[in-house]
């Protein structure tokens, strides 16, 4: 891994020169038959492919009416070109969106429109051949699915869609990528991405108690499995393992305890994270957010609240309502999520994200903070994607941009913004989002993160910028992977509610 | 899949080097896979190694980064007891490179 350089940053952030082919490949490492089988897709890719594939992208076609308009509207019109921070990053003219999309639209044309069947030619329709397919494989396995480039789309095509689309479809043929399948199989199996069995987690925990209380002199507790809790907690599993993501569910577990809140963490549904949203698959989607309802139920809580975690964000925020019952529009006949909209508190949001909860603590004056504490701190807010493109929070819009930035003022002096047209809903993705966050992958991770780190870099050279807050599990863990290849400190990188934790008082008032 | 070779003897790896059968460990493939880390072994890498395979015989996974600071610490001293200290013995992140020298599956997830 040594040999991995970052990019050089560009004088002026214009379009870059086209590198034809400069991420042609064979895409990241494909799942294997053992994997593919534990979710029940075909082991390996079928003989019958060809035909599969056409089938499951007609069947799809029928089924979502957005898959059709975005295939048909398309104009070329070139507004997401250089939008992508993977194109402008690896410099691959099939990283723009438009010509990611295309791998598929010219397949679609070929096969499901006249001009298309009869002319095939005159109109860039192209047969599904395995050369096709493998480049669906590699080109759809180099976008995180951000949706930053549907945002200057005239027409509004979600190019989040087609992607997983395209990875549907893989999948439904045995060419599902390997590190989404695995993370989602130990959903099912252990409950969490980590496959973090129960014992280690509450060994995890117990030692967080040890060490709260040994900073602060504070017995913070951090609950697991305790029925009749109010607060159900569901956090991304990375927040029990890994740095920085830790020093935000110490953040959360102070807050329960300076405002007297009743919460648990469940061993059985211990993810937030949902990588059925990666993959396009409803039915992986549904089965992972089932174990979030089981748990609810099981522990009879009041309220469910959300960690720090992007894509959980979104999954909760538009979709846990149809799926599971946490938050109203489930089936009438869906006897479990009737039983949970019964059983949850609704003088509050259901679900509410742990930025939500915070400020209203916050405004509701029962939070008080040392903000002294984060003075060596001067912080900017990397938005992330799925919060900022795909939910919101509180009761305005644009609160998703808001409450995450009140938050850090509430509890830090030095506060500045990064160049307006790459944050709030312009923001540029991490580089590691949609499943692509794998060691195979750094190559395109760390040419995807130059985006943002050029506009970083500004903010270090303009403002002394030290600390760069985000509210993803994903974005932390990238940041603190590629940040020092491009000469930051890993350390620069960290939870809005790690800041919380810093300044946030604990003893008598 | 893959096969590494070590002291004439084969072993089942995954694409990325890691050991498939966590029971085929030994010291001569830790040794090994070290040195595709570009990393020489030394005592203080195999402490580290050593509480990894410890902690996962009892919890089927890999410590946490925090909770193997706070082991070290204990165990060496407290200024060792810092993510920097581990860093500076695994580069790539303690994590992933030493559970892979100590013949772990590697975690996976947002880490």
């Amino acid at each position: 891994m040594a040999d991995i350089v970052a990019p050089a940053y560009r004088t002026i952030p214009i379009i870059p020169a086209l590198k034809p082919g400069a991420m042609e490949g064979k895409g990241p490492f494909v799942a294997s038959e053992k994997l593919n089988e534990a979710l029940g897709f075909p082991g390996q890719l079928v003989e019958d492919w060809h035909d599969k594939v056409i089938a499951k992208m007609g069947d799809m076609l029928s089924k979502y009416r957005s898959f059709r308009v975005f295939m048909d509207a398309c104009v070329h019109c070139g507004a997401c070109s250089d939008k992508c921070h993977y194109f402008i990053g690896t410099q691959d003219p099939k990283n723009m969106p438009v010509a990611r999309q295309d791998l598929m639209r010219s397949v679609y044309r070929r096969y499901f429109t006249i001009p298309g069947k009869l002319f095939p030619k005159l109109v860039g329709a192209r047969d599904l051949t395995r050369e096709v397919l493998d480049e669906w494989y590699n080109y759809f396995n180099q976008c995180s699915e951000c949706r930053r480039c549907s945002v200057f789309c005239p027409y509004g095509i979600d190019t989040a869609e087609i992607t997983m689309a395209a990875r549907e479809i893989l999948d439904s043929v045995g060419y599902g990528q390997k590190y989404s399948n695995e993370i989602i199989g130990k959903v099912h199996k252990i409950g969490n991405n980590l496959g973090l069995p129960g014992p280690a987690l509450i060994d995890t925990l117990e030692g967080l108690e040890e060490d709260v209380k040994d900073a602060t002199g504070i017995d913070v507790r951090f609950p697991i499995d305790v029925k009749g809790a109010e607060v159900l907690l569901i956090t991304p599993s990375a927040d029990f393992f890994a740095e920085p993501h830790i020093d935000s569910l110490i953040g959360y577990a102070k807050v329960f305890h300076a405002t007297g809140t009743s919460w648990t963490l469940s061993s059985m549904s211990s993810e937030a994270g949902n990588f059925g949203m990666f993959i396009g698959n409803y039915d992986q989607l549904r089965t992972i957010a089932m174990r979030i309802r089981q748990a609810a139920l099981e522990l009879g809580v009041k309220r469910i609240v959300v960690g720090e975690c992007g894509h959980a964000w979104r999954v909760a925020y538009s979709f846990w309502n149809t799926l599971t019952g946490v938050g109203d529009g489930a089936d009438a006949n869906d006897r479990f999520a009737q039983m949970l909209q019964k059983q949850l508190d609704h003088r509050y949001k259901q679900p509410a994200h742990i930025c939500e909860f915070t400020w209203d603590m916050i405004q509701d004056e029962r939070l008080t903070f040392d903000k002294s504490k984060n003075d060596k701190h001067i912080i900017t807010f990397h938005d992330s994607c799925n919060v900022a493109r795909g939910s919101r929070m509180g009761d305005m819009p644009g609160g998703q941009f808001e409450i995450p930035r009140n938050i850090i003022k509430a509890v830090a002096n030095n506060f500045v913004e990064m160049a307006p047209n790459t944050t709030r809903e312009q923001t540029f993705c991490c580089g590691g989002g949609g499943g692509l966050l794998t060691d195979d992958l750094i190559d395109l991770r760390v040419k995807g993160a130059l985006p943002r780190m050029e506009v970083l870099k500004n903010a270090v050279d303009e403002h002394g910028v030290n600390f760069m807050a985000t509210i993803c599990a994903i974005c932390k863990a990238q940041f603190t992977k590629v940040m020092p290849i491009y000469g930051f400190d890993r350390k620069m990188v960290g939870g809005v509610h790690q800041l919380v934790s810093n300044a946030i008082q604990l003893g008598p008032k | 899949m893959a096969n590494i070779e070590v002291a004439g003897k084969t072993y089942e790896t995954d694409e990325e080097g890691y050991l498939i059968n966590l029971a085929d460990w030994n010291t001569d493939i830790a040794n090994y896979m070290a040195q595709t880390e570009s990393i020489t072994m030394t005592d203080q890498h195999w402490e580290v190694v050593n509480f990894l395979r410890e902690y996962f015989e009892e919890y089927q996974i890999a410590p946490a980064v925090r909770v193997l600071t706070k082991a070290i610490g204990k165990k060496l001293g407290a200024e060792k007891g810092t993510s920097e200290y581990l860093y500076g013995l695994f580069p790539y992140g303690p994590g992933k490179q030493a559970c892979k020298i100590a013949g772990l599956p590697k975690p996976t997830g947002c880490i």
